[in-house]
């Protein structure tokens, strides 16, 4: 028996919740339910608290390192070979409990917010009994103990994300965009699959703690070394597994090109948004990499974690441009969503291992954790907003900040933090993986520092846009501030937002596991630059929408081409489209389906005709009149008589 | 075995017993004629079975046992035909076979 021995109870929590809610969904009213899912999550919210001050402070740092604690709950669930078994099992360890604490808490507030929001919806008991399934699902997936485990869970929350995004089920785009997310992500999965097979056969082991100890990897190092041969384009095929469970990660958390699910999904209820599409599903790929960092580390010299950084880079630049130009606020809050995972991509895929060199870990997992809190405060304001105005859509809103002044204050909190605006949560994750970023490689720590100029900008026309510029005329129907639930639920988040960043991460978090010191150095040029970025997309957003002005329109056709790229995301959904359609579609699945029907079938149905006809021509010998059958039969005992007697 | 009659001469007869039983089993539409027809070629067995028995292996009395068997068999059968063809007659008010030919294509 360990410390922790009560954990189980964390993840199996919520799932108690969504089967009571499940199966009485039609018979308990709407508060009800409302009130169970909460009061089960405010008890994993407990508990996750009570784990992390107990992990961290009390029995975690032994001798100068964080150690993991393991909680078996069935040893050898599969057996495959005597060293490869899958086990059911929990891990606790630094990145562990800093998630507990990340989907508890943002769960809490989703499940505090909805209470108001989806009031009076008929799917109230629905949607809290699928919010519990989510919860469940995700706890597991950060609990897990091994790459198998973590793929159940991986795909449960995927289960769990298409139900919450195809939650209107009647509203035709949701069903479609449900079907996307879940497409596309699957389509990643088959890869992390593969991926999970291989580190397995070359690992041989699924465990994580097995995996990322030394001895692990210098087994695994010693293997390339010795078999060359075993590459491909120059990578060795263990490279090319952590490269196949990245992409799964990829699609996971909308990265360049699998990102296309991630701006439908905004068709879920906005709570959904906050908590699965931007706080935590998106980020179980970095969460995965962040894993088995050491095997990403370690093998032929970490060429699989460049990959992972490039990705990385590319997205969050890509998504920062798109976000500039959309109209609808959940989606420009979707596309900066995959910007800042895009974000923790870079800073693992920058990082080192040991000592003050495990910078961009810490910062990545930093970045997670402040962008989680500030992420879903967005989102949840903007579903306020959209509650109050009944419309995604920034030409129908403005001059909100008489009417909201609440939801105006935290999401400014929330807009300067994301910003990377001191003393706000952002600034200090965002200027840790600047800075590992630029030890690195200066050409990705520019993108980087360029995003975050873009990010300043587009969040700060988004605030502008909504809250003052023009004033919209909302006739009879003046908007009104969200009712107490979903308030309490963003201001304690604004609350998180303003202090996240002051806590001492890398005393928790690093790459070895050994706490170690880091701090702003106030006077840094880096530091300077990155404030005066976010500082000038402030203040040119601030020229742009303060009032309503002409710049847009002019930047905009300015821009020309480039604009109207931006705003039809670059044409990644008709690419894809074509490519289904077109190609695949057409080229590959019609010619197979017409050898299906014609060569398959027509064999079968020439088969059947044949016995048709040839029945039709005999069926004559069945008369009916016993005298013929007795003809026939005693014919037959004649001819055998004769045979007999003739040919023996 | 009987004084001056070989077992050829019984055969010949049960074989002419038992082609007759099959004649009239496939000439005759009554069906109790035809049931009449079968008791011919049964019986035609039974003589076989005791004459092989009595020429071929005295010692034994299988044979005799059988024919005992064959002839409490062809009671019980006769019976249960005579009880199909009482009910055909209600259902169709006639025995002729001809008449009766609906289980066919």
């Amino acid at each position: 028996m360990n410390a922790f021995s009560y954990i189980y109870l964390i993840p199996l929590i919520p799932l108690l919740a969504f089967l009571f809610l499940g199966f009485t969904a039609k018979k308990i009213k709407e508060p009800v339910s409302g009130y169970v899912g909460t009061a089960g999550l405010l008890t994993v919210f407990g508990l996750s608290l009570y784990t992390a001050y107990k992990y961290f402070f009390e029995v975690g740092l032994v001798n100068g390192k964080y150690e993991p604690y393991k909680v078996m709950i069935k040893e050898g669930w599969v057996h495959f070979t005597d060293k490869l078994a899958i086990d059911i099992g929990i891990l606790v360890d630094p990145i562990s409990v800093m998630m507990l604490i990340v989907v508890s808490t943002v769960s809490l507030m989703v499940h505090i917010y909805s209470l108001g929001y989806m009031h009076s919806d008929t799917g109230f008991s629905r949607f809290y009994a699928y919010l519990s399934l989510f919860t469940f699902s995700m706890l597991g997936l950060v609990l897990s103990s091994n790459l198998f485990m973590i793929y159940i869970f991986w795909e449960l929350v995927g289960v769990s994300s298409f139900l919450l995004i195809g939650f209107y089920f009647e509203k035709p785009s949701a069903v479609a965009a449900s079907k996307k997310a879940f497409i596309v992500t699957r389509f990643a999965d088959m890869f992390f699959l593969i991926g999970i097979l291989m580190v397995g056969y070359f690992g041989q082991s699924f465990d994580f703690e097995t995996l990322n100890s030394p001895s692990t990897y210098e087994t695994i190092q010693a293997w390339i070394v010795n078999h060359q041969i075993f590459s491909f384009m120059g990578l060795s095929l263990f490279t090319w597994a952590l490269i196949l469970v990245y992409i799964g990660g990829m699609g996971k958390s909308a990265m360049f090109p699998l990102h296309i699910w991630l701006p439908d999904a905004m068709e879920g209820p906005t709570p959904v948004s906050a908590l699965i599409h931007a706080a935590t599903m998106v980020v179980a790929g970095v969460y995965l990499v962040a894993r088995l960092f050491p095997l990403y580390y370690h093998i032929e010299d970490g060429a699989a974690l460049r990959v992972v950084a490039v990705v990385g880079a590319f997205s969050a630049l890509f998504a920062a441009i798109i976000a500039l130009t959309q109209e609808d606020i959940k989606r420009v809050l979707a596309f900066s969503t995959m910007s800042q995972i895009g974000y923790m991509m870079l800073a693992l895929g920058v990082s080192g291992f040991e000592g003050h060199e495990g910078l961009g870990y810490m910062a990545g997992m930093f970045h997670l954790f402040t962008h989680a809190m500030f992420k879903a405060l967005l989102f949840l304001t903007a579903g306020a907003i959209i509650h109050a105005v009944h419309s995604n859509f920034m030409k129908d809103m403005g001059g909100l900040h008489k009417y909201m002044p609440v939801s105006s204050f935290v999401f400014l909190i929330a807009a300067l933090a994301i910003s990377g605006i001191p003393p706000f949560a952002g600034f200090f994750s965002k200027d840790e993986i600047l800075t590992a970023a630029f030890e690195y490689d200066k050409f990705l720590w520019l993108i980087g520092f360029l995003v975050a100029g873009m990010t300043a900008f587009y969040m700060f026309r988004l605030y502008f846009r909504i809250f003052f510029n023009k004033q919209t005329d909302y006739g009879d129907h003046k908007p009104h501030e969200a009712p107490k639930t979903m308030l309490i639920a963003m201001v304690f988040l604004a609350f998180l937002t303003i202090v996240a960043g002051f806590i001492p991460f890398s005393e928790l978090i690093s790459a070895d596991r050994m706490p170690f010191h880091s701090h702003i150095h106030w006077g840094d040029p880096l530091v300077i630059a990155s404030i005066l970025m976010a500082a000038s997309g402030i203040g040119i957003a601030y020229l742009m929408y303060y009032k309503e002005t002409a710049y847009p329109q002019k930047v905009a056709s300015a821009m020309g081409s480039g604009y109207k790229w931006a705003k039809n995301k670059f044409y990644f959904d008709e690419l894809y489209i074509f490519i289904t359609h077109k190609i695949i579609f057409d080229k590959i699945s019609k010619p197979i389906a017409w050898f299906d029907r014609n060569v398959i079938d027509g064999f079968m149905n020439l088969l059947g005709v044949t016995v048709e006809k040839t029945a039709e021509k005999i069926k004559f010998i069945q008369t009916g009149r016993m005298q013929d059958y007795a003809m026939y039969f005693v014919s037959g005992v004649i001819a055998i008589v004769m045979f007999i007697v003739y040919f023996r | 075995m009987i004084e001056g009659v070989s077992l050829f001469e019984i055969m010949s007869l049960t074989t002419i017993l038992f082609f007759i039983g099959i004649y009239g089993f496939l000439t005759r539409t009554n069906l109790i004629a035809m049931l009449m027809s079968l008791e011919l070629m049964v019986n035609a067995e039974a003589i076989n079975f005791v004459a092989i028995n009595k020429y071929l292996s005295p010692a034994v009395l299988q044979g005799q046992v059988f024919s005992l068997f064959i002839i409490a068999l062809a009671a019980a059968e006769t019976a249960l035909a005579l009880a199909i063809i009482l009910h055909l007659y209600r259902l169709t008010t006639t025995i002729d076979v001809k008449e009766v030919e609906e289980l066919k294509y």
